[in-house]
This record gives structure tokens, sequence and C-alpha cells, in this order.
């Protein structure tokens, strides 16, 4: 039980769109065959661009949603229904009051495609040609929104921001959603949809990016003395969150407890994170406080590692700080970005799924494109090969950063 | 170039189902946009645009809201 909270709330539905594959399957399935979701864009527009290469969504949302709803949801907005879809399916579309249904989905950017589209069709054609649905498609509440109107959500929709710590910061705050007692079912997540060539040129202006052109698979590459930088991704994530009670009473199946979440703020730099780590490990203590657990019962964590020379070994001292000597050497930690790239506001939803299914399926993926473990790593890292996780396992955490120094931490406890 | 009331009928029965995904053949005179064919405000807007597009007349924003029914469209796309 939680040592504060006695509100139990558990993992009931997954969802994912990711450069993997349209669904959760696809996309565990290729995390523990270590398959890379990296690809050379196929566009002309690359060739001004330092950076050939993201993790383009592996099923377009023109192959599941019809033509009318494409034209008036944003990219982002599109893959927060189809994650959602798949999630509140996997739940048993459980029956729920409305008034007591939430919906809590972030996205690190917003609708920026349309923002960019809808300027290029207002300089060239004017403003009578600027789609009326274009506000509703550029707000960052927009998918929050949008699944809150596809389920009838009444409880609140809430779309927190905090870059790439975003969707993990939508699970967190729909923890406590339940845990306050505002609502008994939440559809919590996130997604990012910003593969353009403004956005590539932004991140690759601050030197953000990997620009391995000549071997795109194997440039995301955590804890590689080699990495240089993060490969952009896009894709979604979404679970359903739920009171145990209310779980229970209607026999639903669950993945796991959302056992605690741990918040802080690095207040160090507006992108670098603090090379002491002494916010990440605050947000590692606070959800060891959050969730009542050991620091020995963590068994596994995934890492938020994206694969720049300044974060990835910095995590692992944090790690080292916050859990002790002792259980530090134990925790298998891994980093699935090096298949999936970064999904920015995308990541901290589709790693908790993967922290989850590590639990309930007691495989933990590997970190692939490891050819040189840079040598200030502090921790166990799962390399090259799934692993088993030990049988007693009791907890694993997703970590997630972001820009403006925020860290968030989920833990889940097997059950 | 004047547009005969078929040919009106059957450009906005496209422009109908590209936008609001509603069949073609469910665009017939007497329909009402919004209680017929569940057609929403910022719809009608992209509606009148792209029939701006297609026949060539303005529809201005104070005449669209008296716009009830494809026949209405048809005869001020006439007139």
């Amino acid at each position: 039980m939680g040592a504060m909270n006695t509100t139990e709330v558990v993992v009931t539905g997954l969802g994912a769109t990711t450069p993997l594959g349209g669904d959760v399957a696809g996309t565990w399935s290729a995390l523990l065959e270590g398959r890379s979701g990296i690809a050379t864009i196929q566009e002309d527009w690359v060739e001004d661009l330092p950076v050939h290469f993201a993790g383009q969504i592996a099923q377009e949302p023109s192959e599941v949603l019809p033509r009318q709803r494409l034209r008036r949801l944003d990219r982002t907005q599109q893959f927060a229904l189809i994650s959602a879809k798949e999630a509140w399916e996997d739940a048993g579309a459980p029956e729920v009051d409305p008034a007591r249904l939430g919906a809590v989905v972030s996205s690190g950017i917003g609708g920026i495609l349309t923002i960019l589209e809808q300027y290029d069709t207002f300089r060239e054609r004017g403003w009578k040609r600027v789609s009326p649905f274009t506000v509703p498609m550029l707000m960052p509440n927009g998918p929050a929104a949008a699944v809150s109107l596809e389920y009838s959500a009444r409880a609140g929709a809430h779309a927190p921001v905090s870059a790439c710590a975003s969707s993990a910061e939508a699970l967190a705050d729909a923890v406590d959603m339940i845990r306050r007692g505002r609502a008994d079912v939440v559809i919590a997540g996130g997604v990012e949809a910003a593969i353009h060539p403004l956005n590539l040129a932004s991140f690759a202006s601050m030197r953000a990016l990997s620009t391995r052109n000549d071997d795109p698979q194997g440039a995301s590459r955590p804890w590689d003395t080699q990495r240089d930088g993060f490969v952009m991704s896009e894709g979604a994530g979404m679970v359903v969150l739920e009171s145990a009670e209310h779980a229970a009473a209607r026999g639903a199946r669950v993945y796991a407890a959302a056992a605690g979440v741990g918040y802080s703020n690095d207040a160090h730099d507006i992108v670098l994170p603090d090379p002491e780590g002494a916010g990440q490990a605050q947000a590692i203590r606070a959800l060891l406080a959050d969730s009542g657990l050991a620091p020995a019962e963590i068994a596994h964590v995934n890492a938020h590692a994206t694969s720049t020379p300044a974060g990835d070994v910095a995590e692992t001292v944090a790690l080292r700080a916050a859990l002790g000597d002792s259980a530090a050497d134990r925790v298998a930690v891994t980093s699935t970005k090096s298949m999936t790239g970064h999904l920015l506001g995308g990541a901290g939803a589709v790693e908790s799924i993967a922290t989850i299914l590590a639990l309930h399926e007691g495989r933990i993926p590997p970190t692939i494109n490891i050819e040189e473990l840079d040598p200030g790593v502090q921790v166990d890292i799962v390399r090259d090969k799934p692993r088993d996780m030990p049988a007693d396992a009791v907890a694993a955490v997703n970590e997630s950063f972001g820009f403006g120094g925020h860290n968030v931490a989920v833990a889940f406890r097997r059950v | 170039m004047a547009h005969t009331e078929q040919e009106i009928l059957d450009g906005l029965g496209e422009i109908v189902d590209e936008i609001a995904g509603v069949s073609a053949s469910e665009v017939t005179p007497e329909k009402s946009f919004v209680d017929d064919l569940d057609i929403d405000s910022l719809s009608m807007v992209e509606i009148a645009v792209a029939a701006q597009d297609k026949f060539g007349v303005e529809i201005p924003d104070d005449q669209l809201k008296d716009l009830k029914t494809v026949q209405d469209v048809i005869n001020f796309i006439q007139k």
C-alpha cells in the first residue's frame, strides 16, 4: 500500500502507436527483439538539414481513421485517439459514470504541424483558406479534449506540459486524480507528432540531435561512448488507470498497480540537466516516499537516457545517489529509446507501458547499439538482449525528464 | 458562367462528402445542413469557401447564416 494514501490505483488497459508498431503488441515484440524503428526520412527537404532520419510512425492514421475525421484532427489528436481506443478496448471498455471518468493527455509541443501548415496556407492563399478547425487542432490541450469528447470523460480533461516529461506527468497527475477521489477511471498518456523540417532544424540548431546519417538504426545509442544526440520520433502511448476498487468490482484484468509518483525540478538551466543529478535524485526520493517502496524493491528502471552526451551518465549518477549503493547495485536499467527514438511528449507514456509490461511479462527489453559502454555509467545496463525479470521483483520505475528542468518518476508494482 | 441546378447540387454533394463525410446521395435540395445532414457551423464555413472556389460565387458571412437548406445554397449561387 502507498505510504500516505489509501486509494490504490491500478493499470487495466494499454494502447500505443509508435515507430515500432501500430499497437502495443507490435511495439512490445519489437522491443524484446531489439529492433530499431528509426529510418531515413523520404522527403526532399531533408537535404537542407544536418539530420536525415527520424522515428516515423509504423502505421499511418489514414489506415485506421476515416478521412473526414482526419481533416479536422491534428496528427497529435489522431495518434491520441488511436492509442486511446486500443487502451480502452484492452481495459474491456469499462462501464463508468461519465462524471467519474477523466482524461489526462499531454503533448510536449502541441499541434505544431497544424500551425506550420496553416501558416503556409495563410501566406499562399489568404485568411479565408485557413481551416476553421485550426484553433482546436493546434491547441496543446487538443489531444486531451479529443479523448474526453470521444469517451464522454466529464470528470475533467487535463494536459500537463513539461516538454519530454509531459506524458509521465500525465500518468502521475492521473494517479493523483483518482487518489483525490475526482475520478474512478482515467485515460492517461501522451503524444507527439512534430516531424517537420523546422522542428528538426530547431533541435539540430541546439546540437541535440544525432547526425549519424549513414547509420540511422545505430544513431540512438544511450550510454555508448560514441553517442552524439537523440533521435526525434513521433507516436503516442495511453493507459487506462482505475481505482483498485472499481477494477475489482468489474473483474478487470490488472497489469500492475501504479504505486506512486515523484516530481521535482532541477532549477539549474533551461535545457541542460544538472550534472550532479540532484533534481533527478530528489524525484526518485519523492517517488519512494509517495509509494512506500523501499529502494531494494525497485528491480528495474526504464531510464530517460536519450543518447545525448550530457544526460545519460548523469541519470545513472542520480539513480545511485537516490537508491543507495546496495539497491543501485541490483537494479536493472534499460533505455528503450535505443529502439523507439525519443517520442518527446509521448516518451513517458510509451516507456511506462514498457515498464508495466516488463513487470507483467517478466522480461526487460534491452538497450541496443552499445558498442562501448561509457565508463561513467553507475548502474547495471540491460544491453543487447532482453533479460528475465527476477521472480521476486516487486516494482519498476519509469523516469522522464524534460527541457525546463522537469523530472518525473512513476512507479509500478506487481499485483 | 451560369451553372444548372443539377450541376450545383452535384458539386455541393461532392463538397459535403469531402468535408463532412456525408454521402453525396444524401445531399438533396430539401435537406437542412444542420438538422438533417448534422453539419456544424465550422464545417459550414469550410463548405461555403469550397463552394466559392467551385462556383465562383462568394457567400458573405452575414448571408451564410440564412442558408439553411441545400436548396437555399443552390438559389444563392444561381442568383
